[in-house]
């Protein structure tokens, strides 16, 4: 016995000694976080109506049922429709927006752009109620002739986005440096003409990480398109999902929610692999970038 | 030598425009629009707030009222009970996430990179779907129901209204947000110091209280910002795992104003109390991502 506490100290006291209780709280953690949503995935296959007790596989509620299923209601197929169209139409307008402002703000210097600079920060830091709330009374009350619903969201959507796609693109801008652009000037190109042919291709990457990462927020994005839709008609996946999570819904439900998790599995992983594309032949991973990204 | 011409001189801020017109005619004139209703009028026949947009007649009567109600009237529990429901979430937050953000940064070896991965996970799952999944565990027929009769504890309706739900909620809402800034941070701690500290005689818990700690301090309030700023505008966790009146947040408060009860101003003026509250925490984490993406590689 005391042999055993007296190996006991030693464990304990040795500073190099494998974490244990760190590393069962972290895998604790991350079972806890992900399986949760891997048994809500497991319940869309449900071959009964319940989201709770599980009655056998079947594929009833993603397409088998002729009324309900995923596949077949049209009110469910709307919201995948609308959320797929206003995520694509906020990536294609905020993208070139964030990335001609991370480009202007890098250079250019002043009052103005300082102001312009805290301005591009404050939406970052602002909580999505108030973003969502301010967005919603400016259309009720000021920009009257733009209706809420779809084009009111995609405003309010490219209006958060903008921000994320400088913090990407400016971080990306930092690490070129200014050398190539000016050895381009230097060998005669005007600036205009080293943006285009040195600085724009080098940012190739970031700019489509910019367009995945856009993408992927506008589709999980709630409390905007919440504030601003109109009715059913403009309603969005989330706006679905939590309008009939405490309702009687089906496990069709379950199934609308896993096709989304599926589009944004794939927008976040090609940004990944485009962030890795820049980080060729350099120390550390993509998904470190992407981990201090933090947004 | 760089050109120094007119062109070149206009270039960058005409890049820079459209972003920036867009801000502006986006998010400050919004901004605008919140103080022309909380400082604006009631129509005498209908009821409905009618803004003011000159600030020399702002009429703060309304707001005032509103104000009073928050120090003092009924508005101040819902204030109090959002302040608590958030320290208390954040709390146990810090206590799961910093073992997790320091395993996975400094000790998880050859797994750290598959570890990040799941820690990055959540980010792309919608917060909808893991409340979602969340509804469907606490069912009275659900799993934790299932689990807990197995332990033969009695079976409890999780979803009528209770604090501990929402908090619990929170957590798991929230808990990703805070563990990235801290792993950054952690990651940051030169290995050197702490094998100095070790080398000079401090054991372990001393070097995690005396070095690693107050190093990252600054992940620690970046983690406690970047968290608590969604989490105390938050309404649907509140809504979704409860729904009921006694667990009501000042989110579902603005949203109800806002939407179901019509009376716009009162939403816009509790906006603003928001707002105000938050400030110190919005203009630290504006700063601190500002440095972030300048240091950024």
């Amino acid at each position: 016995m005391r042999a055993l506490t007296r190996r006991f100290g030693a464990w304990a006291g040795d500073p190099w000694r494998p974490p244990v209780v760190l590393a069962m709280v972290t895998w604790v953690y991350v079972l806890w976080s992900i399986v949760p949503v891997l048994i809500a995935v497991q319940f869309s296959f449900n071959s009964g109506r319940s989201r709770s007790t599980w009655q056998g596989f079947s594929m009833r509620w993603w397409w088998g049922d002729e009324q309900r299923s995923l596949f077949h209601d049209p009110a469910l197929r709307q919201a995948m429709i609308n959320s797929l169209t206003l995520a694509g139409l906020t990536m294609l307008i905020a993208t070139p927006l964030g990335v001609g402002l991370a480009l202007g703000l890098a250079r250019w210097r002043g009052r103005t752009a300082r102001a312009s600079n805290l301005l591009m920060l404050v939406p970052l830091s602002t909580p999505e109620i108030v973003m969502g709330a301010m967005l919603f009374l400016v259309f009720d009350n000021l920009y009257t002739s733009i209706p809420l619903g779809r084009p009111a969201m995609l405003l309010g959507h490219v209006t958060f986005s903008v921000s994320y796609v400088v913090v990407i693109v400016r971080g990306r801008l930092l690490s070129i440096g200014r050398d190539l652009e000016e050895a381009a000037q230097d060998l005669g190109a005007t600036p205009m003409q080293a943006l285009r042919t040195v600085l724009l291709p080098l940012l190739g990457p970031a700019v489509f990480a910019s367009l995945m990462i856009v993408f992927a927020t506008s589709i999980d994005d709630f409390v905007i398109s919440a504030f601003l839709s109109a009715d059913a008609s403009s309603e969005t996946v989330p706006i679905k999902i939590y309008s009939n999570v405490r309702g009687s819904p089906t496990p069709a439900l379950n199934a609308l929610a896993t096709a989304m998790l599926l589009g944004t599995t794939v927008a976040i992983a090609l940004a990944v692999w485009s962030l890795r594309l820049f980080r060729r032949g350099e120390r550390g991973s993509a998904v470190e970038d992407f981990a201090r990204l933090d947004i | 030598m760089p050109d120094r011409s007119a062109s070149t001189r206009r270039l960058w801020p005409t890049l820079a425009a459209p972003g920036v017109v867009w801000l502006v005619l986006l998010f400050l004139v919004p901004f605008y629009a919140i103080l022309a209703v909380a400082f604006g009028d009631l129509d005498p026949i209908f009821g409905n707030a009618v803004p003011i947009w000159n600030p020399l007649a702002w009429d703060f009567t309304l707001f005032t009222e509103i104000v009073e109600r928050v120090f003092g009237g009924e508005l101040g529990k819902v204030f109090i009970r959002t302040f608590v429901y958030v320290g208390t979430a954040l709390t146990i937050s810090f206590l799961i996430g910093y073992p997790v953000a320091y395993y996975v940064s400094r000790r998880a070896g050859p797994r750290r990179g598959l570890l990040l991965g799941l820690l990055l996970a959540p980010f792309w799952i919608n917060y909808l779907m893991r409340m979602l999944a969340w509804v469907n565990l606490l069912q009275a027929d659900g799993y934790v129901n299932d689990g807990a009769a197995l332990l033969g504890l009695e079976r409890a309706n999780w979803l009528d209204g209770r604090s501990f739900t929402v908090i619990m909620g929170l957590v798991y809402g929230y808990v990703p947000f805070l563990i990235l800034p801290l792993f950054a941070a952690l990651d940051r701690i030169d290995q050197r110091v702490l094998e100095a500290s070790r080398d000079l005689g401090m054991g372990p818990a001393r070097t995690f209280w005396r070095v690693t700690l107050p190093m990252s301090r600054q992940g620690i309030l970046a983690a406690g910002v970047i968290t608590a700023l969604p989490m105390t505008g938050d309404y649907y966790t509140a809504d979704l795992l409860s729904g009921s009146p006694r667990t009501s947040m000042v989110g579902n408060q603005i949203e109800f104003y806002l939407f179901e009860g019509s009376q716009k101003n009162a939403g816009a003026s509790l906006v603003l109390v928001l707002s105000v509250f938050l400030m110190v925490a919005m203009a630290y984490y504006m700063w601190s991502t500002d440095r972030a993406t300048r240091e950024l590689r």
